[in-house]
């Protein structure tokens, strides 16, 4: 078994790069989380006409080590009928993944863990896992709604994976390689503008894969009660809120890689780009939410298997058609031919799709 | 149901939230700052006017609840009743001013301050001595316009906001 | 092989996740599809009936305001009505202008509420509630201003009005009228077309038009389903036939529509008070009234269009100071009777923004 190569820029040996990364990676996820959290709770609230928390420190700034406090000192609830050790674990399965998947994020040029030449494959199989840990949570707190709420997550991650993944696929045909960094280097034109339909059909898959607005019936009071972290209280609780917005983090990542061209920028340092592009996607994330209601559940997989999976296979052919057929064409021409087709095609399926059933006889 | 506007009027909502970023909030901040309430306020007191308080009852015979109870007992030599007991249990009272409109006196007065909370709810039952005006107990202008005249004028959240800025 | 399942009972309340108060559903559930529907409620029951049988006919007044407490003028103003009908009282005129200003404040107010409340069901959370309540917090302070509290106010009395206006409401008004409908073009724009809006409530809930006139329900939800009622013209009380405006309808009589006959209503309310404000006479606003009040023998009903149906009130005098028998016709409870019928084959999902659009108020439906 022969020791990992290492690209020739970086100092010390193998075990060298992977401790600054792994401790630059947990200092990231950890910091962007608590300010995503404060940045949430104040833009919200900037845009409903009140102020957020703003008592805590300057500005509030300190809200989300108040809130980290407060749950510490929570007392730890086990259902007396449930499943311990799955109950125990469920949390911990659902917050690996979000770290594992900053691996292969680069913030710089070069700058990432692990340059795996199966980046973005590494990224799908990864983030499924964290609904394992969902479905475990709801089963073993031995409570009929949470197995419920459980259930429907599942059942609409497993269905928003695939308009996900095939959009993935016609960034994957543009750049030519699986690895994160090649395609952050292929990206002259950002890929939203050449793949306008492909970052709309995966930036609503990502939004309903990590619950939120306006997909987030499973942890809103439309149920009767709170869905799978019912049952949780303290530092297990805390875990799940911390997946909920390390997943967001994770996306907005994921975005500014394959959509918005990473680390790439002219005047600021690399890094201050990363920054600055996933500070947007989360504000877009955040002003949707704001502003729009909610789904119901047969309205969420009929949006999926009817106007999402359809649009992305017709996105994948007519980019696979496009690389084949017309590969010297100026790239800025087939912009515009991609802004017309996405266009067209959002109308004509706007005017065919049906959501959802009616009423049922009884 | 059908997807009917192909995606605008998501777009016309995101856009109203967006200029909402750009207006200053109308929040205020309580402890620190203060709004000033309406100079008609029926604040959570009653303010009593010794001197001209003739005992008529007519007070308490118009309260809804029967809060106000007043004892009173002949005095010679000044031809008049003099109220021994006259107490209010603002615990029990809905603070509706029936009593502060009926006195043909205008010996009663609603209170003007609204911070008025106490621990124990025996100390809500206020007694001849309880009830006087002073500096921090003021008697608002409700149905009273000679005091309504002296206080500032309300605070209006409609001059602090418009729609189009 | 075939899995046998069965319904099951599940409770809806009483500690309701939606802004409603405590209203309990028992419901029997298959799968997520409600089949049978039971509304419980009385938790709330404050027996107003009777205490006002130990009150004199102005000490009611108070009571009547915590009836429905979103929308007080208007049940102040209702009762008011009856005992004046009781008594042959007369009103002057300036008197009758203040209380058409302060009824379709109230109204505007009120659907602010009801509608806030019913998108935050659909689950826009607390963007388009927190923009209502900010409007309602201008008519709040005119409120204030007038008679010196924001929810109870115990402004109108039998004969009148209790005290005349400050001299800065009508700069006030005039400015709120103003811009008002600046304010209700942004909520449209905010949430009227917006598709998934759309596709919640559109065919959600419908009440049949022949079932709303046989239930006599009242206020959005009967206008909501085709059919054009409103008792300010079909019947009208104190001077509404001065005044020009439009009853909005539905046509279908789903969420949908009771949310847009509430959103209309506060256009055509601004209308009023525009007419309102220019016609206003100056003049004293309280006639002379006895300190207590003996009715003659006999029996009256009062009813006004409130903001949430028809608000009627029944006074039975046997000529003492206190009424005999008072009797409330309360708009939301007969508004309920349909609930099983408009929520039967529908989910749990959807039960809770058919019950956020009938806009009830718990004060009034257990009294």
């Amino acid at each position: 078994m022969a020791m990992p190569t290492l690209s020739p820029d970086w100092p010390g040996g193998f075990w060298a790069h992977w401790g600054i990364f792994v401790v630059i990676i947990l200092v990231f996820v950890m910091a962007m989380v608590m300010g995503f959290i404060w940045f949430e709770r104040r833009a919200i609230a900037i845009m409903q006409a009140r102020l957020g928390p703003n008592r805590v420190g300057p500005f509030g700034f300190l809200q989300p080590v108040a809130d980290a406090i407060k749950v510490l000192l929570k007392e730890d609830i086990i259902p007396a009928a449930g499943d311990k050790w799955v109950h125990w674990l469920a949390p911990v399965v659902a917050f690996v993944p979000v770290l594992m998947v900053f691996a292969v994020v680069p913030f710089a040029d070069g700058a990432l863990l692990a340059d795996l030449n199966i980046g973005i494959l590494y990224v799908v199989a990864v983030s499924s896992i964290s609904v394992v840990g969902i479905f475990m949570a709801g089963w073993a707190s031995n409570n009929k709604y949470s197995l419920l709420g459980a259930m429907r997550q599942v059942a609409s991650v497993v269905s928003y994976e695939i308009p996900v993944v095939l959009s993935i696929m016609g960034v994957v045909l543009l750049a030519g390689s699986l690895s994160m960094q090649q395609i952050v280097l292929a990206q002259d034109i950002p890929f939203i503008l050449l793949q306008p339909l492909g970052f709309l059909l995966f930036f609503i898959g990502a939004c309903a894969e990590i619950n939120r607005a306006p997909f987030d019936l499973m942890e809103a009071d439309s149920e009767i009660v709170a869905g799978f972290h019912t049952e949780y209280s303290g530092m297990k609780f805390a875990l799940f809120y911390l997946v909920e917005y390390g997943e967001a983090l994770a996306i907005s990542a994921i975005v500014t890689t394959l959509f918005l061209g990473g680390w790439r920028g002219p005047v600021l340092p690399p890094w201050l780009w990363f920054l600055v592009k996933v500070g947007l996607v989360f504000f877009a994330i955040v002003w949707i939410r704001t502003t729009v209601p909610r789904v119901r559940i047969d309205q969420l997989m009929a949006l999926a298997w009817k106007f999402l999976f359809p649009l992305a296979l017709l996105n994948l052919l007519i980019t696979a058609v496009e690389i084949l057929v017309f590969p010297a064409v100026s790239l800025w021409v087939l912009v515009l031919i991609n802004i017309a087709i996405m266009v067209v095609l959002v109308i004509l399926w706007s005017k065919l799709f049906k959501l959802g059933w009616g009423r049922v006889e009884v | 149901m059908k997807f009917e506007r192909y995606g605008i009027g998501i777009a016309k909502g995101l856009s109203v939230t967006l200029r909402h970023l750009l207006r200053r909030p109308v929040t205020t901040q309580y402890p620190e700052q203060r709004l000033v309430t309406s100079r008609r306020i029926r604040g959570n007191e009653l303010v009593w006017d010794r001197e001209k308080c003739t005992g008529c009852a007519t007070c308490a015979k118009s309260c809804p609840q029967g809060t106000i109870q007043i004892v009173t007992s002949v005095s010679a030599e000044e031809n008049k009743y003099v109220v021994e007991k006259f107490e209010v249990d603002t615990g029990y009272c809905i603070f509706c001013g029936l009593c502060v409109e009926a006195c043909p006196y205008e010996a009663l007065f609603m209170g003007y301050a609204y911070e008025r909370a106490r621990y124990r709810r025996s100390e809500l039952v206020l007694a001849k001595e309880d009830l006087l005006a002073s500096e921090e107990r003021k008697p608002s202008g409700y149905f009273r316009p000679k005091i309504e005249v002296t206080l500032p004028r309300q605070t209006l959240l409609l001059d602090r906001d418009r729609a189009r800025r | 092989m075939i899995i046998k399942t069965e319904p099951f009972v599940v409770n809806i309340g009483p500690v309701h996740p939606s802004t409603h108060g405590v209203f309990r559903m028992r419901a029997t559930l298959d799968g997520e599809v409600i089949v049978d529907l039971e509304p419980v409620f009385g938790y709330l029951h404050r027996g107003v009936e009777k205490l006002a049988e130990e009150r004199t006919y102005t000490g009611v007044i108070p009571l009547t305001d915590r009836l429905d407490y979103l929308a007080s003028m208007s049940n102040n103003l209702a009762y008011c009505l009856a005992v004046e009908k009781l008594a042959g009282i007369p009103v002057p005129e300036r008197a009758q202008y203040l209380r058409v200003i302060m009824a379709e404040l109230q109204r505007i107010a009120s659907h602010l509420i009801a509608v806030g409340a019913f998108l935050n069901d659909c689950g826009a959370f607390m963007t388009p509630i927190l923009y209502m309540i900010r409007e309602r917090e201008k008519i709040l302070d005119l409120f204030e201003m007038v008679s010196g509290q924001r929810l109870t106010y115990n402004y109108m009395r039998v004969g009148g009005v209790s005290h005349d206006i400050p001299d800065e409401f009508l700069p006030a008004l005039k400015k709120f009228v103003d811009r008002m409908p600046a304010f209700i073009d942004e909520y449209d724009q905010l949430l009227r077309e917006n598709e998934i809006l759309l596709a919640r409530a559109k065919g959600v809930g419908i009440l049949p038009k022949e079932l709303a006139i046989n239930i006599s329900a009242g206020g959005p939800v009967l206008r909501g389903s085709g059919v054009r009622w409103d008792i300010r013209q079909a019947d009208p009380y104190s001077i509404y036939d001065r005044f020009k405006f439009d009853i909005p309808t539905g046509s279908v009589g789903d969420c949908y529509d009771r949310y847009r006959v509430r959103v209309e209503e506060m256009r055509q309310s601004v209308r009023i008070l525009k007419q309102a404000l220019e016609q206003l006479p100056s003049g004293e606003v309280r006639s002379e009234v006895p300190h207590l009040i003996h009715p003659p023998v006999g029996e009256a009903y009062g009813h006004i269009e409130a903001p949430k149906g028809e608000l009627g009130f029944y006074l039975v005098s046997d000529n003492s100071i206190s009424p005999y028998r008072f009797h409330i016709r309360a708009p939301s409870l007969i508004n309920l009777t349909a609930l099983k019928e408009m929520m039967v084959g529908w989910k749990v999902a959807d039960a809770i923004i058919i019950f956020g659009s009938i806009d009830i108020c718990m004060g009034e439906v257990d009294r």
